[in-house]
C-alpha cells in the first residue's frame, strides 16, 4: 500500500493574531524566575525591512538537555514544557523568556525555530545553537551559513537570534528527511 | 521570466501592504486580475511536475517576494527536540472550543457546519490526542482582527477561533460557519476563495503543518495566487474538503470531511533506510 500524500502548507495569512498567539506564550518559564535568558530577535524580508506580522515557535531541552515530554504545553502553571510561541511586534521583534538548553546526549545544544509569516507560502525551520556552538551539522556549512545559524550574546546576557527570510544575511533554513517539496 | 515583471512586482509587494484588505479603489496602481493570472499559468507551465508543495518564491503573490529563502532548503537530520513534538492534553483545551457557534452568547449569522476529518501521518498512523488550530473568516467575509478593514458586518456573535485535541483515532471535528470570501489587495479586485485556516502538530516538532482548507466548487480558485502557489492539480486538490451528507444533519448544519496528512516520522528503524539520501 502507498503511503497517503502529505497535505500541502499555506501561508498563515495576516489575521493569525486572535488564534495562535495566547497570554504568557513566550514566557517558557516565568519572567523573574532564576536562571532565565531572554532569546529575542527581528524577522528581516529581503529589503532589510522587519516584518511585522510573523509568528515563531520554539521547541527547545532544558537546561541539563532533558527533552520535556509534558502536557500542558499552552497552559503556563510553572512546569517547563519546552514549547513557546511569539508573534513579532510592529518592529518585527520576538523575544522568548526561557532556559539555556543544554545539549541532548552531547549534541550541541540549540534552540529549534519554527518560522511563519504573511507572504511565507510555508512554514520555515532553522536552529538557534549557543554562541561558539559546533557540530557536525555547522561543520558543513560556511562560515557566513553558520553564523546565521548561531545566537549572539548581547551585553545584558541575553540572546540575540534575527532571521533573515532573505537577503545577504539570509538564514539558513532546513529540510528534514521525508519533507517533500 | 523576464527581469523586468519580478521587478515591478517587488515595487507592488512592498512594504506598506500589511493592510491587506484596504479597497482597492485607493490604490490605482494595482495591477489587474488578468495580469496575474497570465503569471500564474506561465509558473505553472514552468514547473516541474511532482511539487506537494507550495512554490515558496512565487512572485503573483506579492508578498511572498521579499519573503521567501532565495537559498535551497538544507538537509538536516533530525536530532532532539526536533523528534519530539510538544504535549497537549485536556488542561489545554475545554472541549467548547471546538463549536465556534456558542462562543459569543448567541447564534452567529451564516451557513452552520460540521468539519471534521482525520489526521495522519505520512506512514498512514493517526496522529492522536494532537491539538489542532483553526481560524476563520465570519459568513461576510470578515475577521475581527484590527487589520480587517473590509467593510463586511462584524458579527457580533462570532470570533472564528477554535481548538480541539484529536482523538484516539486521530479524528478531529468543529462546528462553525460557513466563512465568506473576501478582497484583498495583492492586485485590483483580487479575493481570496473561502478558506479556514489550520495549524496542527504531529509526533515530532519536523511534522509541524499550516495550512488552509478550501470548499469545492469554489469560482475563486483559478484566480487565487495563494492556492495556486501549488502548480499540481492533484496536490491542490487535497486541500479542498468534500461535502458529505452523511454528516449533515436534518434541519441543523451542512457537513464537511477534510483529511489531513503531515509528513512521516523517523521513528520506525526501517524507515529511515528510506531517508539516508537526499
Amino acid at each position: 500500500m502507498s503511503d497517503p500524500q502529505p497535505t500541502p502548507g499555506q501561508t498563515v495569512g495576516p489575521f493569525f493574531h486572535d488564534a495562535l498567539p495566547y497570554a504568557g506564550d513566550s514566557h517558557l518559564v516565568p519572567p523573574g524566575s532564576s536562571g532565565t535568558v531572554r532569546l529575542h530577535g527581528t524577522v528581516y524580508d529581503g529589503a532589510g525591512k522587519p516584518v511585522p506580522d510573523a509568528l515563531l515557535e520554539l521547541r527547545q531541552a532544558d537546561a541539563v538537555g532533558a527533552i520535556p515530554v509534558v502536557e500542558g504545553s499552552l497552559r503556563r502553571d510553572g512546569r517547563f514544557t519546552g514549547w513557546g510561541r511569539s508573534a513579532t511586534d510592529a518592529g518585527g521583534h520576538y523575544a522568548f523568556t526561557t532556559v539555556e538548553p543544554g545539549g541532548v546526549d552531547g549534541a550541541a545544544p540549540f534552540f529549534s525555530v519554527m518560522v511563519l509569516a504573511r507572504g511565507l507560502l510555508d512554514r520555515l525551520y532553522t536552529r538557534a545553537y549557543l554562541p561558539g556552538a559546533s557540530d557536525a551539522f555547522l561543520d558543513r556549512l560556511t562560515a557566513d551559513e553558520a553564523h546565521t545559524l548561531r545566537a549572539i550574546r548581547e551585553d545584558d546576557g541575553s540572546l540575540r537570534f534575527d532571521v533573515h527570510l532573505q537577503g545577504e544575511h539570509e538564514t539558513v533554513f532546513l529540510r528534514f528527511p521525508r519533507h517533500v517539496q | 521570466m523576464a527581469v523586468t515583471d519580478r521587478d515591478s512586482a517587488a515595487q507592488a509587494g512592498s512594504p506598506d501592504e500589511s493592510f491587506e484588505h484596504e479597497l482597492p479603489t485607493q490604490q490605482p496602481q494595482l495591477e489587474p486580475q488578468s495580469r496575474i493570472s497570465a503569471e500564474i499559468e506561465r509558473q505553472h507551465a514552468s514547473a516541474a511536475h511532482g511539487g506537494h508543495q507550495p512554490h515558496l518564491d512565487f512572485p503573483p503573490y506579492r508578498s511572498s517576494i521579499l519573503r521567501h529563502p532565495t537559498k535551497e532548503l538544507r538537509h538536516a537530520d533530525p536530532e532532539g527536540v526536533e523528534l519530539v513534538a510538544p504535549v497537549f492534553g485536556h488542561s489545554d483545551v475545554d472541549p467548547l472550543e471546538a463549536d465556534l457557534t456558542i462562543q459569543r452568547g448567541g447564534d452567529p449569522i451564516g451557513e452552520r457546519m460540521v468539519v471534521t476529518g482525520r489526521v495522519l501521518d505520512g506512514d498512514g498512523r493517526p496522529v492522536r490526542h494532537q491539538l489542532v488550530e483553526i481560524w476563520q473568516a465570519n459568513a461576510g467575509g470578515r475577521y475581527i482582527h484590527k487589520r480587517d478593514q473590509h467593510p463586511a458586518p462584524i458579527d457580533p456573535h462570532f470570533t472564528g477561533v477554535g481548538r480541539c485535541l484529536t482523538d484516539a483515532d486521530g479524528n478531529y471535528r468543529f462546528t462553525t460557519i460557513k466563512p465568506g470570501p473576501y478582497p484583498w489587495r495583492n492586485h485590483l479586485n483580487a479575493w481570496r476563495p473561502a478558506h479556514i485556516h489550520f495549524s496542527l502538530f504531529g509526533a515530532e516538532f519536523t511534522q509541524r503543518l499550516i495550512t488552509q482548507m478550501y470548499f469545492p466548487g469554489d469560482p475563486l480558485f483559478a484566480l487565487d495566487p495563494i492556492y495556486q502557489s501549488i502548480t499540481e492539480q492533484s496536490v491542490r486538490d487535497r486541500l479542498v474538503a468534500t461535502y458529505d451528507h452523511d454528516l449533515t444533519t436534518h434541519e441543523w448544519a451542512t457537513g464537511y470531511r477534510w483529511d489531513i496528512v503531515l509528513t512521516g516520522t523517523h521513528a520506525t528503524p526501517l524507515e529511515r533506510e528510506d531517508d539516508s539520501n537526499e
